[in-house]
């Protein structure tokens, strides 16, 4: 189950990952060879059986709307790489 | 005042005991370990890094670096969280604190748990105790390593397909997965969610048995966990009278197995029925033969997502770029390594437009079927056996380059991990001088079956579980 | 060629529950940056959502009012994709199996019902807040830094997805209305756009009237007013009609809409589609409402405003009809017309003037209510305006406002009308050449200088008469 080298770059796009030419080359082959053998789910006829989302049989968890204790600021931001004040600060997104 | 601590020996049982009855204190058995870390992981690496003083009340605990501790470093093996300082606890964190347990250190795992030899940790491999030339297994390497070596009594591991299970059999210990949704996954950090499980290693069954009663059990925080439907039971009971025992005639078919792990396992199936079991062999059809592309399908992709959160913003590593998109790329490509970028690769494709229902959905199917197989096994008997891994520990490099090789690694551990049962490695022997270990798979919340059964054998077997290079 | 605007909407409803959607941390405004957050809704390693109870039982509540299907399973999945103010690297919200679907609102319109569509209505959470810095880095085009505040981000969020079965800006408008009070009377949201705690997006498409194929469809985005969205919702249409009639063909895009300028301005296309890979939430088990929780819910639904709409209207005229109730009005008017006022007067009376004076509706007595609109015409103008303003105090009697009676006769109104008249000889010379509209200024300034006393129909034909003359 080959993949391109097209495919590629395009799914290193959505994962936002930059690969370097020859990292490129080398996850082609690799994904290839394990997309050939995960392909073997497509064997089975598996029309008639449901999708598992989950092992365990549970529905319906959840919390009363009770506020909680936020965590303090100096928690927040003690591994940011970069602040201005207490906001977190990133490049510029355009 | 202090008893000469014999940490290569020491059980969890037999050392909160000691602490109990004033033998040691806390502080002195903690610097013990402390000791034989500073003697013996230089060689092993399975410490990332230690803990000099916590304010434990009973024996210290190792932690696998995925868990999270607040005011520790929790690196998950990667360069992307080399400097992460949590501030928070994971649940099970929490209450290994409340039950007065002391954090030893953080050990080794390959890089966001991907992987089964630490190899791919971005910190250096871990060594097995038994021959230093070799893995420990994977991902939990660190943890199985330094429980063997006797540098901790006890610690924790995350089993996503094998992870506590293989390194516990390549090292020659206890490990247990648990069934999922019975320890808490909040603070664990995540690889793949429907799959991911916290659970023990120690020196035997009965020690993890008493830290899965510590650490398991139901957790707001977490959404997937339940109430243990009865309390966790210490084993005591030496014979297996009336157990019935399915082998999979899938499994043993796999050429992968060694013949002297085949052997080990043989013999200790044999001595299982010595003490009364009845083995039979059982058919699982399709586990073996679509649970790896299943699972292959299935963790990827969950990780793929799990991992979009490392993009440099809030935590972790950041790497440069004039826009933020540049930044997140060039972060996301410095901060990991090959592994978790072949998977993050592998399950966004797998989710993507038009490849959504070949691939992941297709693999959801599949793993219905798993379960539903198991179930049916499960009518017949009461626990299934299998060995734990085809091989034993195999030398540091030789599978490195080979992704398919390295995750063939799972072949036996990873269909009951689909369909969300506990496993629990029993060293059943040794071969060409290592561990050997068989796996016990169990319904749902049939852990105090598995403790029962894992009990009587090793009492049986009564092996000697110190590497012999360090006796 | 006659052309039929097709509109869907998509709404987003910002929940006013006291917690997160996935996590405790509470919702509200004021609070110091990023100081309503934990690890959970930043996105830490190892975190876990927990959903919030309260916002599932008024998704089901929303869907109830909207005659949706309540899913019997409904299952949160993830949307992935990254940008700075979504600190997982993807939302949690509904996919495949959205908490409610199937649903309609009846809109009453000129030119009776019309029913729209409710496709689903789902439950999401709401993403954190960019800043866009700019201007200090001599940087061309664009901001040089952004700075994210996550205490936002987390806040529960229905979205409402309707049918294209819009056929107007106006009956959009009037969509909105309705959707909005319904929700405020549900007590789930204050729903103001102003605040942002609704959205609307528009997908807007034209079609020959009379055909029901469906044609490419642009959205318009950004709009933060009803008003706002009638004007582009009509800017579009044009801008389409234009476009098919040229013999060109309308493209997909996305536009901003400025209502100062009139202007659409499409954004710039994405370098590629985004691809979700929406998959269900595996940190997150499904949600199967309990039907007695389902039956609770409905029992406790209030008279809904479309019902009430067409109630009202059975006795005035619907578009007064809808702007009572979408006011939250019609209450006081029932009571008031039950206490004796005639309808349409009752209706104009409160809609206008009780409005326009501020007295808050519920504190109002019906009774005294009554007298006032019965008196509406005899007492004088000012007189009124102060009762109306001071009858949600308490204790407010109309007693001494109706004790006051216009001025209306003649002999007394007459000097001050000639007065008026002998001020204004300007005015006067243009009212003889033709300029009628005047007499409303004369009157005016008759009532001014009376302090409102007078009547105004006195008036009138006082003025006229002398001008006449």
């Amino acid at each position: 189950m080959a993949i391109t080298r097209d495919e590629v770059l395009k799914v290193a796009r959505l994962a936002r990952l930059e690969l370097a030419d020859d990292e490129v080359a080398r996850l082609t082959d690799e994904l290839g060879a394990i997309l050939d053998a995960v392909s073997k789910v497509s064997e089975l006829d598996l029309s008639d059986v449901p999708p598992t989302s989950h092992p365990l049989d549970l529905v319906n968890a959840w919390d009363e709307d009770e506020p909680h204790e936020s965590l303090a600021l100096e928690d927040v931001l003690r591994n940011a790489p970069a602040t201005e004040g207490n906001l977190f600060r990133v490049p510029p997104t355009a | 005042m202090t008893a000469v601590v014999d940490t290569l020996r020491l059980t969890a049982e037999d050392a909160i005991a000691l602490v109990e009855r004033g033998e040691v204190s806390p502080a002195e058995l903690h610097a013990a370990y402390l000791g034989a870390i500073g003697e013996h992981d230089g060689e092993l690496h399975a410490f990332l890094r230690t803990v000099e003083h916590d304010d434990g009340t009973s024996i210290p605990i190792a932690l696998k670096d995925v868990i999270s501790t607040r005011g520790i470093a929790t690196t998950a093996g990667s360069r992307m969280l080399e400097h992460y300082v949590p501030v928070f606890d994971a649940t099970v964190t929490r209450r290994c604190r409340d039950a007065g347990l002391s954090i030893l250190g953080k050990t080794n795992t390959d890089e966001f748990a991907m992987g089964s030899s630490t190899e791919n940790s971005a910190f250096g491999p871990s060594r097995n105790p038994w021959d230093p030339e070799r893995v420990p297994g994977g991902s939990g390497g660190g943890t199985a390593a330094a429980v063997s070596a006797g540098l901790a009594p006890w610690g924790l591991g995350s089993d996503t397909g094998g992870s506590i299970k293989q390194p516990s059999a390549l090292c020659g210990n206890v490990g247990l997965r648990p069934t999922y949704g019975t320890v808490s996954r909040y603070g664990i950090v995540a690889f793949a969610s429907s799959l991911d499980q916290v659970g023990p290693v120690a020196k035997n069954v009965r020690d993890v048995a008493l830290l899965y009663r510590i650490v398991s059990g139901r957790d707001p925080a977490d959404s997937t966990t339940v109430e243990l439907p009865e309390t966790v039971v210490l084993p005591v009971a030496e014979r297996l009278d009336g157990l019935r025992i399915g082998v999979p005639r899938q499994a043993m078919a796999l050429e992968a197995i060694e013949p002297g792990v085949r052997a080990s396992f043989d013999a200790a199936l044999a001595l299982a029925e010595e003490l009364g079991a009845e083995v039979d062999e059982c058919e699982l059809p399709l586990s073996f033969d679509y649970g790896m592309p299943c699972y292959y399908l299935i963790a990827p992709a969950e990780a793929s997502s799990n991992l979009a959160r490392y993009d440099g913003v809030r935590y972790g590593l950041r790497g440069e770029g004039e826009t933020y998109r540049a930044m997140v790329e060039r972060t996301r490509d410095d901060g990991f390594g090959d592994e978790p970028k072949r998977r993050i690769m592998l399950g966004t494709y797998a989710l993507s437009a038009g490849y959504y229902d070949a691939y992941y959905g297709q693999a959801q199917r599949v793993r219905t079927l798993l379960v539903r197989e198991h179930a049916a096994a499960f009518e017949r008997f009461d626990m299934l056996a299998t060995p734990t891994s085809p091989t034993v520990a195999f030398p540091v490099g030789d599978k490195a380059a080979d992704p398919l090789a390295m995750y063939a690694c799972d072949l036996l551990t990873i269909p009951s991990c689909l369909a969300g049962l506990p496993g629990l490695n029993v060293p059943c022997g040794l071969s060409e001088g290592l561990p050997v270990g068989l796996q016990l798979i169990g319904p749902q919340f049939g852990e105090n079956a598995l403790f029962r059964a894992g009990h009587a054998l090793e009492q049986a077997l009564a092996l000697d579980l110190v590497p012999e290079r360090l006796r | 060629m006659t052309w039929e605007p097709v509109i869907g909407l998509e709404i987003h409803v910002q929940l006013k529950t006291r917690t997160k959607m996935f996590c405790r941390c509470p919702v509200g405004f004021g609070a110091p940056e990023n100081a309503q957050t934990c690890p959970v809704c930043l996105g830490f390693p190892g975190a876990l959502p927990v959903p919030n109870r309260t916002a599932i039982e008024w998704v089901v509540k929303l869907g109830l009012a909207l005659g949706c299907e309540i899913a019997p399973r409904a299952v949160f999945a993830r949307k992935n994709y990254f940008y700075p103010d979504l600190p997982k690297g993807y939302q949690i919200s509904q996919y495949d199996l959205p908490s409610c679907t199937d649903g309609k609102m009846v809109v009453p319109l000129q030119d009776g019902e019309h029913v729209v569509g409710i496709v689903r209505a789902h439950l999401e959470e709401d993403a954190a807040k960019n800043v866009h810095v700019g201007g200090r880095t001599g940087r061309i085009g664009g901001a040089d830094y952004t700075l994210v505040d996550y205490n936002r981000g987390g806040t529960p969020l229905v979205e409402i997805v309707t049918a294209p079965d819009i056929h107007s800006a106006e009956a959009a408008k009037r969509f909105l209305q309705l959707l909005r009070q319904t929700i405020v009377e549900l007590g789930i949201s204050d729903a103001e756009m102003e605040k942002g705690t609704l959205r609307v997006d528009a997908n807007v498409s034209v079609r020959p009237a009379g055909s029901d194929e469906l044609r490419t469809r642009c959205e318009i985005k950004n709009m933060n007013s009803f008003t706002h969205i009638a004007r582009g919702i009509d800017a579009e249409v044009e801008r389409q009609v234009a476009v098919w009639e040229s013999g060109a063909e309308v493209e997909q895009h996305t536009y901003d809409f400025d209502i100062g300028s009139g202007a659409l301005t499409a954004r710039r296309t994405k370098e590629e589609a985004d691809d979700y890979r929406y998959f269900p939430e595996p940190d997150l088990v499904p949600v199967e409402p309990p039907s007695e929780l389902v039956e609770r819910l409905r029992g406790e639904l209030p008279e809904l405003p479309a019902t009430r709409i067409a109630r009202v209207a059975t006795a005035i005229e619907h578009e007064r009809a809808l702007v009572l109730v979408t006011g939250g009005l019609d209450a006081l008017w029932e009571a008031t017309v039950a206490a004796g006022a005639e309808p349409v007067a009752a209706s104009n009376v409160i809609a206008n003037q009780l409005v326009a004076g501020g007295a808050d509706p519920a504190a109002v007595d019906p009774g005294e209510l009554a007298r006032l609109v019965e008196a509406r015409e005899r007492i004088p103008r000012a007189a009124l305006t102060e009762a109306l303003a001071k009858v949600g105090e308490p204790g407010f009697s109309a007693d001494p406002y109706l004790a006051q009676e216009t001025v209306s006769d003649a002999g007394s109104l007459e000097p001050v009308v000639d007065a008026i008249l002998a001020a204004n000889p300007a005015q006067v010379e243009q009212f003889r050449s033709g300029k009628e509209g005047l007499l409303g200024f004369f009157v005016g300034q008759v009532m001014k200088e009376t302090k409102g006393q007078a009547d105004p129909r006195t008036v009138s034909e006082l003025v006229r008469a002398k001008l006449s003359a």
